[in-house]
Formats: structure tokens, sequence, C-alpha cells
């Protein structure tokens, strides 16, 4: 499976996402600069994290309107697998790939912690090689990861099971006081209507190793590429 | 002669805007009484060619970039249009 990661002015989880498919996941991976409407033959977008175009005006806002993202709609609506992690998840909110905002994080703190995850929803390519209930220890490293959507779009997100991650605590506990940003119903991740495009805040390629404190992340990962955990 | 077009991006009334709060407490905390609640929001000034000095251009520049209509309103003048 061949990954390309998208790069813009910003990003900065760029080398992490490249380095956890070319040296984890032992796939060919290729950056894609933000002005290229080419997505070099990939199976599968990884818009990474960081802080593209400075987050100027809203995180995600302007990166949203780059040739690249052109790109990658009709990338995603060919069916491809799209996965916007933290930066990438702003990003994937403005292009209206999905549905909803990151609103400031309700303590106004930028947050970089581990943090639970339950899995909501494990019929996704992006969760397939875990269990619903699991829970995933994975770290957070953002301003604005508060999602918002408007009623009827949680409730159409619930209803369909495209919540995918939830902030909980270490037992899976899906509480108000283990939400780390004031998230909507605790959301951490979701799914687009069509399941192939992904966002979540949590940054696997962080929780792929042993050296990093953990290999939770792998879940995520091994699940794009089809296989088992 | 280019032509101002002022813009207003407000969070939308019905959400709690956090950033508010606190300067609110902060008003309060340095001894302002009475100030019941405060939001917070972008003033976004151009120079616009007369071509482009036009309410539905300026609405589409809102609509496409300048606002996200999931959370925030806006409002914007144009001068001379």
């Amino acid at each position: 499976m061949k990954f390309a990661v998208l790069r813009f002015p910003g990003s900065n989880c760029d080398q992490d996402a490249y380095f956890a498919a070319l040296n984890v996941l032992r796939q060919p991976v290729e950056y894609v600069w933000h002005e290229s409407t080419d997505l070099a033959g990939a199976d599968c977008v990884i818009i990474p994290g960081g802080f593209s175009y400075g987050d100027y005006l809203r995180c995600g806002a302007v990166a949203a309107l780059s040739p690249v993202m052109g790109a990658v709609r009709r990338f995603a609506a060919s069916g491809g697998l799209v996965i916007g992690i933290c930066n990438g998840f702003q990003i994937l909110c403005e292009s209206g790939l999905l549905p909803g905002v990151l609103l400031r994080n309700r303590g106004l703190r930028f947050i970089c912690r581990h943090v639970h995850l339950r899995l909501e929803n494990s019929a996704t390519p992006f969760t397939r090689a875990g269990r619903e209930g699991d829970v995933l220890r994975i770290p957070i490293a953002h301003g604005e990861g508060n999602y918002f959507a408007d009623e009827a779009t949680l409730r159409e997100l619930e209803e369909a099971g495209r919540v995918i991650l939830r902030y909980c605590g270490p037992g899976g506990e899906v509480e108000d006081r283990h939400n780390p940003n004031g998230a909507a119903n605790n959301i951490a991740g979701i799914v687009n209507r069509e399941g192939n495009v992904a966002g979540m805040m949590p940054h696997p390629e962080r929780a792929c190793e042993p050296l990093l404190g953990s290999e939770d992340g792998l879940v995520i990962l091994n699940s794009i590429l089809g296989g088992s955990a | 002669m280019p032509r101002k077009a002022r813009i207003y991006v407000t969070l939308k009334p019905t959400l709690l805007d956090a950033q508010g709060r606190v300067v609110q407490q902060a008003l309060t905390n340095i001894g302002f009484e009475g100030v019941r609640d405060v939001r917070i929001g972008k003033y976004i000034e151009m120079d616009l060619d007369d071509a482009a000095a036009s309410e539905e251009t300026v609405r589409e520049m809102c609509a496409k970039l300048l606002a996200n209509p999931v959370v925030e309103d806006y409002r914007f003048e144009v001068e001379g249009a």
C-alpha cells in the first residue's frame, strides 16, 4: 500500500507520519507538497499534524483551499482512504470532507499528553484491527481540539456509528472528567458517511514503537493496511 | 482609489466563548463592575479595487474563507456600495 503524506507550510508531524509508514508499516511513502495536484499514486493520503499556514484565520482554513486539497477531494470521492491527524482533522473539517469544526479547547490551553481513547466502531478501514470497547493510549497535542457540530449532525454521527474514537478513562469510562478539551460527546475521531475519510485529534504516529511509550497507535495504522494489529 | 471593506466575524451567540469568559473575569478582577458578557470576534479590513468592491463579492469571500458558517456569523460594510 502506498502512502502520501501532505506537506503544508507549517506542517510539523509530516516526518513522523512518513517514518511510521516507511519504518513501522514498511510501506512505500512519498511527501506531497501543498501546491501539487498529483497524489503520487497513493492508496492512502495522510494529512499530518502541525500548524498549516500558521493557523492564520482559523486552523486548517487556508490549507483547506490549497491545490492539493482539490486532488484529495477527488481522491476521496473515488473511494481513496484519507486520514487527517490533528491539524489534518481540522483541515478536513474546514474543507467540508468531514462535518463539524474543532474549536479552542474549553480550558484555553494547549494540551500535550497521553489520553485514553475508547474504540467505538471497529467496522471502518481505520479501526478494523481493533475491537469495539478497546482502550487505546495515544498522545494528543493541540490547542483546538474541541469538536463541535450542530445537534442534527451529532445525532447523525452517533446513529450511523461514525464516531470511531472517544476520550475516556483508563477503564474505558466515557465521562466528562476524561474529556480533555470539551469535545461534544467526548468525540476524538470520526469518519465520513462513506467511511473512507477519517479525522482524529490524537496522534497514532506518536504511539507506534515501544520507545515512544505506547504502541496503541498501531491499531489505527495497521487497520489502514488492512491487516490485524 | 481603493475602497474599504470592513468585516466583522463573530462566534454564533449560542456558542460558549471561553476566551470571552476569561476576559470578562479579568475585567471584573481589576475592578470593572457590571461586565455581564464578553464575546470576542475578528475584525478584517481590506482595500478593494472598484471591481471587487461589491457586497456580493465580499459576501462570497466571507462564505468561502473568512467565516466558518458552522460556528461563526459575519456582517460587513463596503464603502460606497
